[in-house]
């Protein structure tokens, strides 16, 4: 269960990269990483989306591969077989993702490939006991038997921590595991891993949640487009310091000068508005040429509010399109009427990974290609060679499949593929998740282009700071339901934790609890 | 921001040639191949008439794949064509047996519409309850499998269908029979449903929306496609193939029996593999499923032709060449 205490000399570091390198056919993601992780100690990485952690992580955990430069574990270079063969020399990693099968039990699955037996049958019995003990131990109080499919989020994920952790380790590393928890269970969290740091364990934790960083972290290693940029002790590091480091920028900039676009006309209101099971009693209107945010928690019903509006799952309620009432049955519908929805799941449901750009580009305006029965290929490729032009596709070349793009590109040829529906009101989800800073700022340039061409906007996302930056106005939600709009000089990270937590946090209070 | 240069234009033939996907042109090579092991078995394989004899005999089991490649490419499968087969044949021949139309030309026009009538519906029941009932392709499939055959055999009582008319049946066998511009009647309706296929799943808006859908369900709805009219679609055109394979089987033998269309759906969707279509769905070859047929009927005609192998044996080479196909689609996909 718990870690290899052995007592070394705190000098040696347990684990270390030596100018280590990661290289995807010509494309060099991670170049040059030196750090090292002692025992006893949280080191933090913290970086922007795509700047190499998870990448560094699978580096050092035997996921992958280094180009160049070696991994040393106690001083010596090793060289890893694979994942299994990191965990029997003690290095456990953490994944985001809940990796766990859900039709099966809580202890079946901390024990999964690795089955305690008694002769020849499997011994539940001692694996459910086990199972309790090692949950308990994080602080939580699961049954053993439950079925993982019944657990929320959060609870999964200890039990992935649980499942982690039942191998002899030295160094646990945790991949943005705060990602899905709510503040209190953030908290639970972080007392497990100063738990764990008690012992002697090494952890490595990569988030970039920033104050979290700061109150869990002894040392922290920022990365900026695949390069260490600075490794700092926890103290000496203000959020705000860490945050100029990881953009390498005035954060300012980030964002296209705001402008007062937003007209009082009303093009979309929204009454009594129910997606069963996701949204209840949900209200609002958005304004021609106004940005509209949606913040939350993820699992509040953002996402599907509006996929509900559009058509895209089972729902009642009212609503006005330009003042008169619409009722949208299919998606179909509500492109004809001129709304869009970008779905957050880009791979999954906006995109054809395997078909080329052209097939993905004009898939949702086929009509507008066809002559009779006839597609006209000759104006697709027109087509497609404005899209790369004006929304800056970049591919190495015109016959690529969607999969073969980087995240920005393919979010680039979604949108490109979406306004030649020729929208007046767009709804983007997560609209720069997994994508470089770079193409943020020109989404974010793009966003505010289509709102000063008269456009409305509805921005869902995740991330508190580009929804300030870019919107005119910010509605929060929270459980199932609408909790608070925040304008002008209220949007701030703080006003909307309130709302979509529910609870005045006093951040200061809650990071510090437990950190001696 | 406009740096279209970077892009290389793939719209050049050599480009194309080069960069020829090794997928689609696996079942063509496998083809030649065979013709030369035919050639060196025996050298009366390569006959004109030995050919265009296998090609005809080929001609049910190429015109029910086209319209599998449909069903296929969109993801889902059908196990009932040959059941359908000999329900749609069954009730062809009732049909024109109860000679309820003044004469015999009008009569079998009418038969054959009637056919193409039982095979769409036949189509729609499974795309119905696949797309509406949210069912497996596969469960709804074998049950309908096991309930077209069941009616046939009920509707034969046990025995076999024949048509009565002989008058009838001589005007109605060229069909199986007849040769037009030196090729055999079934030869040009392969070619016709082939070219007719080709075009609605390579040119046509709803071709790209059977491809879509094959490829990723949740695309395909969040793009405005209503994915399950695409579907049951797919299931009504192989419905359709079916029936215009009956047409062309009706005439050769003047009846339906109970074993008439037996692991004819296995040989379909062997014809479709082989022929480069992916069983997930998201890529259709029409053309690799017509050269995919064909191949099936050459293996055994090198069989019989050659003394190496029992011709009892036939069963277990097409199944080691559905084994082989996938291997080597799987390899060539990794080089990609």
């Amino acid at each position: 269960m718990s870690g290899n205490q052995t007592t070394r000399p705190a000098t040696v570091p347990v684990l270390e990269a030596r100018g280590i390198a990661k290289a995807f056919g010509p494309v060099e993601v991670l170049t040059d990483i030196s750090l090292t992780i002692m025992p006893g100690e949280v080191h933090a990485i913290i970086g922007e989306n795509g700047a190499g952690k998870s990448t560094l992580m699978k580096l050092l955990s035997g996921h992958l591969k280094p180009t160049r430069g070696t991994v040393a574990i106690d001083g010596e270079p090793v060289t890893f077989a694979g994942p299994v063969d990191a965990e029997h020399r003690g290095l456990v990693l953490v994944h985001q993702e809940i990796l766990l099968a859900p039709d099966l039990t809580v202890a079946q699955n901390i024990f999964m490939g690795r089955e305690l037996k008694r002769g020849l049958m499997v011994n539940d019995r001692e694996m459910n006991r086990q199972s309790a003990e090692a949950v308990q131990s994080l602080g939580a109080d699961i049954d053993p038997t439950t079925q993982i499919s019944r657990l929320s989020i959060a609870r999964r994920q200890l039990v992935q921590i649980a499942r982690a952790l039942q191998v002899p380790h030295r160094v646990v590393i945790f991949d943005e595991p705060t990602a899905s928890l709510t503040p209190f269970e953030t908290e639970a969290l972080l007392k497990v891993i100063r738990d764990l740091r008690d012992k002697g364990v090494a952890i490595l934790y990569i988030s970039h949640r920033l104050p979290e960083v700061g109150a869990i972290a002894d040392r922290i290693t920022v990365l900026r487009d695949g390069k260490l940029v600075a490794t700092r002790e926890a103290s000496q590091l203000q959020p705000v310091d860490m945050a100029r480091l990881m953009v390498g920028r005035d954060m300012s900039k980030l964002y296209p000068e705001r402008e007062d676009t937003a007209s009082r006309q009303n093009v979309l209101e929204v009454a009594n508005f129910n997606v069963p099971g996701y949204a209840r009693d949900a209200s609002f209107n958005l304004r021609k040429g106004e940005i509209l945010g949606f913040a939350g928690l993820i699992g509040a019903g953002r996402t599907e509010l509006l996929e509900g509006i559009v058509g895209l799952r089972t729902a009642h309620g009212e609503v006005k399109l330009n003042g008169k009432p619409v009722t949208f049955h299919t998606v179909r519908d509500s492109m004809a009427a001129g709304i869009v929805y970008l779905s957050e799941d880009r791979k999954g449901k906006g995109l054809l990974l395997s078909q080329d750009l052209r097939t993905n580009l004009t898939l949702a305006t086929l009509e507008k290609f066809t002559r009779g029965p006839l597609i006209e290929r000759r104006r697709e490729d027109a087509s497609l060679d404005k899209a790369v032009s004006d929304f800056d596709i970049r591919a190495r070349r015109r016959d690529l499949l969607a999969g073969q793009l980087s995240g920005g590109n393919q979010q680039k040829l979604l949108l490109a593929k979406m306004m030649l529906l020729e929208p007046s009101i767009v709804i983007i989800d997560e609209p720069t998740r997994g994508i470089d800073i770079g193409t943020k700022e020109q989404i974010y340039k793009f966003i505010a282009d289509l709102a000063k061409a008269g456009k409305s906007v509805i921005v869902i996302s995740s991330e508190m700071q580009e929804l300030i930056g870019i919107c005119h106005r910010i509605l929060v939600m929270r459980s199932a339901r609408i909790v608070g709009e925040v304008t002008g000089d209220a949007m701030t990270e703080d006003e909307i934790v309130v709302y979509a937590t529910g609870v005045k946090i006093n951040e200061a209070e809650l990071y510090s609890a437990g950190n001696a | 921001m406009s740096d279209t240069k970077t892009i290389t234009d793939t719209r050049g033939f050599g480009r194309k040639l080069a960069d020829l996907d090794k997928t689609a042109v696996a079942p063509f090579l496998a083809l030649a191949a065979l013709f030369v092991l035919g050639a060196l078995v025996n050298p009366n394989f390569l006959s004109i008439d030995n050919l265009l004899n296998v090609l005809t005999r080929s001609s049910f089991i190429a015109i029910i794949a086209i319209g599998a490649t449909f069903v296929i490419s969109a993801g889902g499968l059908d196990l009932s064509v040959g059941s359908m087969a000999a329900l749609v044949a069954g009730i062809m021949i009732l049909f024109l047996n109860s000679a309820s139309i003044d004469g015999d030309v009008l009569m079998l026009a009418a038969g054959v519409a009637v056919a193409i009538g039982v095979g769409a519906l036949a189509g729609l029941l499974n795309g119905a309850v696949i797309t509406i009932g949210k069912i497996e392709p596969f469960i709804v499939t074998l049950g309908t499998m096991a309930i077209f055959r069941s009616v046939t055999v009920w509707l034969a009582d046990g025995g076999s269908i024949a048509m009565k008319s002989i008058a009838m049946r001589n005007m109605f066998r060229p069909v199986y029979t007849g040769v037009f511009l030196g090729l055999p009647i079934p030869v040009w309706i392969i070619i016709a449903a082939g070219l007719l296929g080709a075009f609605i799943l390579y040119k046509t808006s709803f071709g790209r929306h059977v491809i879509a859908v094959g490829s990723n369900e949740d695309v395909a709805k969040y793009s405005g496609i209503h994915v399950n009219r695409v579907r049951a679609m797919t299931y009504i055109i192989q419905g359709i193939c079916v029936a215009i394979a009956v047409v062309v089987y009706v005439p050769r033998l003047g009846a339906a029996t109970t074993t008439t269309g037996m692991l004819w759906e296995l040989q379909a969707i062997t014809a479709v593999v082989i022929g480069g279509t992916a069983l997930r769905g998201g890529v259709g070859r029409i053309w690799g499923t017509i050269c995919g047929a064909f191949m099936l009927e050459i293996v055994g005609n090198i069989m019989v032709l050659s003394n190496i192998v029992s011709e009892y044996l036939i069963g277990a080479v097409q199944g080691t060449i559905i084994i082989i196909a996938m291997l080597v689609q799987r390899t060539l996909q990794k080089k990609k």
